[in-house]
This record gives C-alpha cells, sequence and structure tokens, in this order.
C-alpha cells in the first residue's frame, strides 16, 4: 500500500482519482435519497412541478396517508407475497442445480449450466412479453403442455388467484441461474475428504447434505438471502409488462405504485413516502436475515 | 448398474430443467419468422409453416426499430465506458493507497448498497429536469457514471495483486497517474472486462430508470419502445416475438463469446469481506 496521507488529509493526486467517481456517486445517489427524505415530508406535486414555491411541507402526512390507503395495503401485501414465495423457492432451485450439476453422474455440464444460465442475462421486459403470450389460456405454450397432464387450461394473467403465481414462476425461471452459480463457487470450496469420511461411515445422500453440504454452505446461502430479497422486493417490469398490475390489483407491487404515483399523477411526495417505506422493508428484512443467521451460530 | 441409473436419471432431470428454460426461447425465435396470425392457434406451433420476415420488415420500416436499436446500443456503449474509467481510478486508490478514514469511507459506500434505485429516482428526475437533460441520453448516461458495485469489483480484484508491484514502480519515481496507467490497468484487464460485460448488459436491460426519463418516442430504449409497442400490438405475437428477438440477440452473443469472464465476476462479486 502506498501511504497517501499528508498535512492536508490526502495527497492531490489521490484525491483526484477518487473524486469523479465520488462526486458522482454522491452527487446523483446520497443527494436524491436526502432529498427523497425531504421530499416525503411535502405535498410535492403537478404544481411544484411548474414552481417550487407551491410545495408545502406537510410533516407526516404522507405517512399517515400511506397508512389508510387499501391500495398501499394491498400493493404490500402483494410485494410480500412475491417475495416470500418466489425467494426461498428460486432459491431452493439454483441449490437443486448447483448440486445435481456438481454431481460426479452429471454430464454435459458446461451445456447445462449454459441453458440455465440463459434466462439470467437476457432482457426482462423482452421476457416477460414472450411469457405474456406463453401465459395466454388459449393459445399458450404452457397450458398445452399442461394439457397433457389433463390439466384444463388456467386464466394464468387474467385470474386474480393465479396472476402472482405465474409472476412468481416466470422469477423463479429467470433468475435461479444466478444464484445457482454463486452456490456452485460455495460447494466447490466445501473439502471433499468431508464427503469421503461421511461415506466411510456410512451417511447417505440426505445425510451428507443436511450435515455437511448445507451447515457449510451457509454463509453462501446468507449472502445468496440478502441479494435475492434485496432484489425481488423491486419487483416492477414483470407486472407492468404483463397484468399492469393487475387482475383486480392482484399483482400491484410497491415500486409500480411509487412509479404511478410519482410518474403518471406527479404526486411526488406521496410516492416519496412509498420509496421509503419499500426502503425500510429492505433494510428490516435484511437486519432479521443477518439476525438469525447471526443466532445461528 | 446402480451409477447407470442414477446417471441416466440425474441427466434426464437436467435435460428436462435445460427444455424449461429454453423453450420460451425458441418459441419466440421461431414465432418471429412466422406471418401474421400463424403464433396465435392450438396446439401452438413450434416452427413456422412458411418461414417469414414480414415481422422484422415492419419494424425496421413501420416501427423504425432501428433508431431504438442505436438509442441501446448508443447509452451502453458511453455509460460502460465512462464508468469503467471513473470506477477503476476509484478502485485503485482504494486497493493500493492508504489514508485515514478510507476504511470507513469504503463501508459506507458498501453499505449504502442496500439502498433500492428507487429511492433516488424522484429527486433525480426533477435534477436532471432542471439541468435540461431528460429526453437526452444525458438523463442516462449521468445517473450511470459511477456506481459502487463496480468500485467494490474492482477493489476486489485489485487486492489480489501484489503490492510490491505499484511500491516498486514508486519507488522508481513513476507518478501516480503512470502506475494507474501503465501498471494497474493492464493487470486488472481481466476485471475491467467482466464489469465492461456487466455494465453492458445492465444498461441495455434497464427498464425503469428509461422509462421515467426518456419520454420521448425518438429517445426511447429497446426494452421502454417493446413496452409501449405491446400497448398496441399485445394480439401480434408474431411481431413482439421479433421485437423481443432483436432485443435479446445483442445480449445472448455478447454472453456467449464472454460467458467465462462474467460467470467469474459474479464469483468474485459474492465474496464476502
Amino acid at each position: 500500500m502506498i501511504d497517501a496521507s499528508n498535512k492536508y488529509g490526502i495527497t492531490k493526486a489521490v484525491a483526484l482519482f477518487l473524486s469523479p467517481a465520488l462526486s458522482a456517486i454522491f452527487i446523483f445517489f446520497f443527494l436524491p435519497v436526502f432529498a427523497a427524505l425531504a421530499m416525503s415530508f411535502t405535498d410535492f406535486g403537478l404544481y411544484s412541478l411548474a414552481d417550487w414555491r407551491y410545495t408545502r411541507f406537510v410533516g407526516f402526512d404522507n405517512y399517515v396517508k400511506l397508512f389508510n390507503d387499501p391500495l398501499f395495503w394491498q400493493a404490500l401485501k402483494n410485494t410480500f407475497y412475491f417475495v416470500l414465495v418466489a425467494g426461498p423457492l428460486s432459491v431452493a432451485v439454483s441449490l437443486f442445480a448447483a448440486i445435481s450439476l456438481n454431481s460426479k453422474f452429471a454430464k454435459f455440464k458446461s451445456f447445462f449450466r449454459l441453458a440455465f444460465f440463459l434466462p439470467v442475462v437476457t432482457t426482462l421486459v423482452a421476457v416477460a412479453i414472450v411469457f405474456r403470450f406463453v401465459y395466454h389460456p388459449h393459445f399458450g405454450l404452457l397450458n398445452y403442455l399442461l394439457g397433457f397432464f389433463g390439466i384444463s387450461p388456467i386464466d394464468w394473467l387474467g385470474d386474480p388467484d393465479w396472476a402472482m403465481p405465474a409472476i412468481i414462476l416466470m422469477a423463479v425461471w429467470k433468475n435461479f441461474g444466478y444464484n445457482m452459480i454463486i452456490f456452485t463457487a460455495g460447494l466447490q470450496n466445501i473439502p471433499s475428504q468431508l464427503y469421503e469420511a461421511a461415506e466411510i461411515e456410512g451417511a447417505n445422500a440426505w445425510r451428507k447434505f443436511y450435515q455437511i453440504t448445507l451447515p457449510l454452505l451457509t454463509p453462501t446461502t446468507l449472502f445468496i438471502g440478502v441479494i435475492t430479497l434485496i432484489g425481488f422486493f423491486q419487483l416492477f417490469a414483470e407486472p407492468y409488462i404483463m397484468t399492469q398490475g393487475g387482475p383486480l390489483n392482484s399483482t400491484l407491487s410497491i415500486v409500480q405504485y411509487m412509479y404511478r404515483e410519482g410518474f403518471r399523477w406527479w404526486n411526488m411526495g406521496y410516492s416519496a413516502a412509498l420509496a421509503f417505506v419499500l426502503f425500510a422493508v429492505i433494510f428490516l428484512g435484511t437486519l432479521i436475515q443477518l439476525k438469525l443467521k447471526g443466532k445461528d451460530e | 448398474m446402480n451409477n447407470k441409473i442414477k446417471t441416466l436419471g440425474l441427466n434426464l432431470l437436467l435435460l428436462a430443467i435445460a427444455i424449461v428454460t429454453l423453450a420460451p426461447f425458441v418459441w419466440m425465435v421461431s414465432a418471429s419468422f412466422m406471418p401474421n396470425g400463424e403464433a396465435f392457434v392450438f396446439p401452438p406451433k413450434f416452427l413456422p409453416d412458411t418461414f417469414s420476415l414480414t415481422q422484422y420488415e415492419k419494424l425496421f420500416t413501420r416501427i423504425n426499430i432501428g433508431r431504438f436499436f442505436l438509442n441501446s446500443f448508443i447509452l451502453s456503449v458511453s455509460v460502460t465506458f465512462i464508468s469503467l474509467f471513473f470506477n477503476s481510478m476509484a478502485g485503485f486508490v482504494f486497493a493500493k493507497y492508504k489514508f485515514a478514514g478510507k476504511d470507513k469511507l469504503f463501508k459506507l459506500l458498501l453499505s449504502s448498497m442496500i439502498i433500492p434505485a428507487q429511492v433516488t429516482m424522484l429527486p433525480l428526475f426533477l435534477m436532471l429536469k432542471e439541468m435540461g437533460f431528460i429526453n437526452t441520453y444525458l438523463a442516462i448516461i449521468i445517473p450511470g457514471m459511477a456506481n459502487i458495485f463496480g468500485i467494490f469489483l474492482i477493489k476486489q480484484y485489485a487486492e489480489s495483486i501484489p503490492d510490491s508491484l505499484i511500491e516498486a514502480a514508486k519507488i522508481d519515481g513513476a507518478s501516480d497517474f503512470q502506475i494507474y496507467y501503465k501498471i494497474f490497468l493492464p493487470v486488472i484487464k481481466p476485471i475491467l472486462v467482466t464489469l465492461a460485460l456487466f455494465t453492458f448488459m445492465g444498461t441495455w436491460n434497464d427498464f425503469i430508470w428509461p422509462l421515467i426519463a426518456l419520454s420521448d418516442q425518438s429517445m426511447f430504449t429497446l426494452p421502454v419502445a417493446l413496452a409501449n409497442l405491446m400497448g398496441e400490438h399485445s394480439q401480434d405475437p408474431e411481431l413482439m416475438m421479433a421485437g423481443s428477438t432483436l432485443t435479446i440477440l445483442p445480449i445472448i452473443i455478447v454472453f456467449l463469446v464472454l460467458q467465462k469472464q462474467y460467470i467469474k465476476g459474479i464469483m468474485l462479486g459474492s465474496v464476502k469481506e
């Protein structure tokens, strides 16, 4: 390491290296975060857009209004439904795929890995459009395939009970490949002697998974849990493209409601309050996960 | 014997998953070559009866998708180059220099990665509007100039480079800029490629911010244009599949060429400090 400290704090050269990135981050990320917090205590709306002087400080009014807004509760409930089902499901599928691909019995590993990973890199909007047709009740691929198992057509995106499961299925399909890669890295760090020793003691596959793989993967699982949670709470493009939040608001997400209030109706103060509730939820969710795992160890 | 059954069972299962992950793409490409109406039939077709380029023709002549393609391309390339430059300079300092408060500053940056980008979008929109940048390329480029994940990734990688390399150059009288340009950048090239890939794909695929910041049709990126097109053409799967194919294709090509770097980047990004 090179010592870059001097009587001014740091040398000019080093300050010059840091300043482009840091000033961009401070001005276009940190500053807006604080501005959004301030905005959430105002009635910033369409008139303020024309002249900022029309903005009034309203204290906690936006938050109180949120608390009494049935649509907010609906969006919060939908978002939790999505995160709490799609999150664990996608992590489980990722782990299953990683373990299967890591097995000595698996062939064509690089082809399978590529195939599983492909949905991750592709454009979400394009994929959501493809799935809108895959989910079509009469002509869609999915109902056609389910027909072979004697399942009668489901109106995936048109039925309030099925729309969220449809979005969850797509999200799992789209995302499990990413965590699969991280799990694969974690699995390769587990010393093979542990499994050999367990085999000598006659442990079966399930016991090896439960007593070696799972405990040793804990740090990886925790990391995956946190990033998956943060990502899934930001659900937006899927309902925006596939259902517009419907039917009967059954797929309206927090971010979508925030977008609608802020950028469609220009209720920006109210929208900022929604954004902060989202932040608070993500923050608490991360904290709970860290606490739970901390207790584990 | 037993092993043979295990091998067969496992690989059949893997094949089934691969079919599930690939089938939507196969159908997308296939439907994009169908004339109007052919993809909306029961049972669904996996191959077009007659191979037709109608949809692509329509996209390029009537819908002007070339313009959206160009917008997406210009934005993705500019954001990638600028952010690579800024992030690598900051990552260089965080990895190879020490100064008072460095660790605290870096921790502050890292922990703020938990803040969802949506929180910043309302004030960011107003700021850029005041500057007159809404509906220009700058509305996308400016907030993308630097990002914490990029700095983190570069720092993470650069820490594996021996300090002696840089200290020796310093003793030889090289300036900080020379060290950055002549020694640091060449040795971190692998991670620069990875980060370039992440940034390019991230910008290409991004939806919510371009949707907010670019409302003028001529400025649309491909995802925004597709979403808009879906409003009028929700009954034209063939046309929409052609648009989706054109959007996804460049990403898949880039990914197939550089998949090793991409995978390495994910693994490096997941290392906990």
